[in-house]
């Protein structure tokens, strides 16, 4: 065995991809070998740690010294002084919004308010090496499951649990699990939703990039549950890393014995597949995107029959977002009991955010379920930038609503967000100052949806380009009051007619963009121009 | 093929490599790392360490740097702070006195009286 005295994890996550983190990772072993330290200093790529704009971003154990916007430049000083003669390089250790240096992960409010269950392994493991992944728990929930669980007993912990769909509907979890184990069929699927349309979420990429043993882990627990052969991952096509990642964990879970036949050296049988699609947003809806797998148009079906009933040709399926699997392990691991613990009563356990827009430290956080919009905004993500003002959120991403300073105390989980007319959806997070103008915002949400909508149901291919022209209309100042309310009509009319989520819930951000901001609205109407001087 | 059985046993060998990254309270032994130091020889003393560590399977110590401590003349400096017991500075260490210091000190307990040029209280 070799024993390193110091390990350094360079995060490989997409988003400081884009930043050349793996230009600065093989700098790096270079400079790190040319010093002669190679034997002693080990490097590796890791998961996203979560400061996003922070990156990229750097990480020395066992001090644990946490390294921000590291360039090719910086190298040479970290390895000479840090590696070489144990000096912390100051100048590289993130400042937030005050003068003080943070060294390590648990000196700032970022990390510290944060609660890892979903995220524990990104930005500790190396996610390409399957030994880490057991080290830090992985497989033991599965082999729980398998040798001292019936499925029965498994579905009823993730029922007891209390976890819903992290996919965005949020629908109980156990539910579907029943649905689907009590559904008949000679052959049955579970599918993984990892399609991520959309906008301002990077989650589930991040969670696959970061820890795939993880849904590997869950999707064997689902199919020994609903007694499930063939296993799916429905992955965007564009994200590369995601898929080169799960494609080599699935390949080491199955050199491990942990995915074929007779796994664990019992009768029980499962396997993987990945499938890409090709980046159409309504292909994250789940009937849509067994139509893509199918190797059909990616369009909705007509609900009923739930594909828990009749899914992928026809037979029973189960689909679950990412990050609704990722939560499996532990659950199973831990007990509901555990799982109970965190989050709120009626909505348990951690929720991961996608942070952007006019925020300080964008990026992905995960916290407990219930915490207030004003922590996550302010505490965690550092407030915003250049001493602007919050003007509004918009909560669950593109069709999810838009709410205003004073619902900044809303606790954010399923039912308190649903109940404040707005919706937590997949967890984006789209921060908005007081430059922006919430009708033009409106404006190209719509575009969006006039874009995506697949054109198969009237109300949503006619609905939305409608929408469209009345909010282009407003914003250029040549609407009225009748525009107003037959924008409200018609959302109403697709919210009750459209086939699927995606035409059902279009209207949601005007909706709630009218309720809280009325006067902005109308002043849009009575001539007097954009308030924020942005339409025009 | 492997069952939960030899799952288990290569969790617990690839353990070692991870313990690093957890925010531990383990042993922590500080080699003073500055130019004085590499220059009497800090380096090899480090070294020595690692490979006596291994030796005894103690993946748990970790052994860091720090920069020089103003007593050039001592080096090299190695440090051994035990959680919950005064730190203790040795001087002059040579590769074969770093491993009198693993067995006698961190394995065993026992301070090597004959090095010591400090003892902080904590
Ligand atoms: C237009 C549209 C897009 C969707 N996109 C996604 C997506 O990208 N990822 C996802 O997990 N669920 C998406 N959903 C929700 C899925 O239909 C489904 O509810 C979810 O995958 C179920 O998993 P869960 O119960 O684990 O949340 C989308 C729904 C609609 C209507
Ligand atoms: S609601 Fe829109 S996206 Fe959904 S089926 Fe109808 S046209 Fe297609």
């Amino acid at each position: 065995m070799t024993l390193h005295r110091s390990h350094v994890l360079v995060c490989s996550g997409s988003n400081c991809a884009l930043h050349s983190s793996s230009f600065v990772k093989d700098r790096l072993t270079l400079e790190i070998s040319q010093a002669g330290l190679g034997d002693e200093i080990r490097v590796l790529e890791t998961g996203c740690f979560g400061l996003c704009a922070q990156g990229p971003i750097m990480v020395v154990y066992p001090e644990g010294i946490h390294y921000c916007k590291v360039g090719l430049e910086d190298i040479g000083e970290i390895v000479q002084e840090h590696l070489l003669k144990g000096r912390i390089v100051n100048r590289l250790l993130f400042k937030g919004t005050s003068d003080k240096n943070w060294m390590t992960k648990d000196d700032f409010d970022f990390y510290r308010k944060q609660e890892r269950v979903v995220l524990r392994n990104a930005g500790v493991i190396d996610p390409e090496n399957i030994e880490e992944s057991l080290v830090r728990g992985g497989y033991a929930a599965f082999g729980k499951a398998l040798s001292e669980m019936t499925p029965s007993q498994v579905i009823q912990e993730i029922t007891d649990s209390g976890l819903q769909g992290r996919g965005g509907a949020g629908f109980p979890t156990g539910r579907k699990w029943q649905f689907t184990q009590e559904a008949a069929g000679d052959k049955k699927y579970v599918v993984c939703n990892a399609d991520e349309g959309e906008p301002g979420t990077s989650k589930d990429r991040l969670i696959l990039e970061g820890d795939p043993h993880t849904i590997i882990e869950g999707m064997l627990i689902a199919g020994y549950a609903i007694g499930a052969t063939q296993g799916f991952v429905y992955i965007r096509g564009e994200y590369l890393l995601s898929i080169e990642r799960l494609q080599k964990a699935i390949n080491q879970a199955r050199e491990f014995g942990l995915l074929g036949k007779g796994i664990l050296g019992s009768d029980f049988e499962f396997d993987l597949e990945i499938r890409s699609g090709a980046g159409a947003y309504v292909c994250g809806e789940e009937t849509a995107l067994l139509n893509s797998i199918e190797g059909k148009r990616g369009e909705p079906r007509f609900k009923p029959p739930y594909p828990a009933v009749r899914g992928l040709w026809q037979k029973p399926t189960l689909i679950n977002n990412v990050e609704t699997l990722a939560n499996i392990g532990p659950i199973i691991q831990n007990g509901s009991d555990w799982f109970r613990q965190i989050g709120t009563p009626e909505c348990p356990g951690t929720k991961v955010f996608t942070l952007s827009g006019n925020i300080c430290n964008s990026g992905l956080i995960e916290v407990p379920m219930g915490m207030t919009l004003r922590e996550i905004i302010y505490d965690i993500g550092g407030g915003i930038p250049d001493g602007h003002q919050f003007k509004m959120a918009q909560t669950g991403g593109t069709s999810g609503g838009c709410i205003s300073a004073d619902l900044l105390d809303v606790p954010m989980d399923i039912p308190s967000l649903a109940k404040a007319g707005t919706a937590l959806g997949s967890g984006a997070l789209l921060v908005v100052d007081d430059r922006h103008c919430v009708v033009d915002l409106a404006k190209t949400f719509l575009r969006f949806f006039a874009h995506e909508s697949c054109g198969q149901c009237t109300p949503c291919r006619e609905g939305t380009t409608v929408l469209l022209r009345l909010m282009n209309k407003l914003a250029s100042g040549k609407g009225d009051a009748q525009d107003i309310t037959n924008l409200q009509r018609l959302s109403t009319t697709m919210q009750q007619a459209s086939l699927c989520g995606l035409g059902q819930t279009a209207p949601l951000p005007i909706l709630s963009a009218l309720t809280f901001f009325a006067d902005e609205f109308h002043a849009h109407l009575e001539g007097q121009g954009c308030p924020a001087g942005v339409c025009g | 093929m492997k069952s939960l059985d030899e799952l288990k046993a290569i969790r617990e060998r690839a353990q070692q490599a991870l313990k690093m990254r957890e925010s531990g309270d383990g042993v922590v032994v500080q080699v003073a790392m500055g130019t004085c130091g590499i220059a009497a020889g800090a380096r090899g003393v480090m070294m020595a360490l690692l490979d006596e560590l291994v030796l005894r399977k103690r993946s748990d110590v970790f052994v860091t740097q720090t920069g020089c401590a103003g007593l050039c003349e001592k080096e090299p400096i190695v440090t051994v702070k035990v959680p919950g017991k005064s730190d203790v500075v040795y001087g002059g260490v040579t590769d074969q006195k770093a491993r009198d210091i693993v067995g006698s000190h961190i394995i065993n307990g026992q301070i090597v009286s004959d090095y010591v040029l400090n003892i902080k209280e904590a």
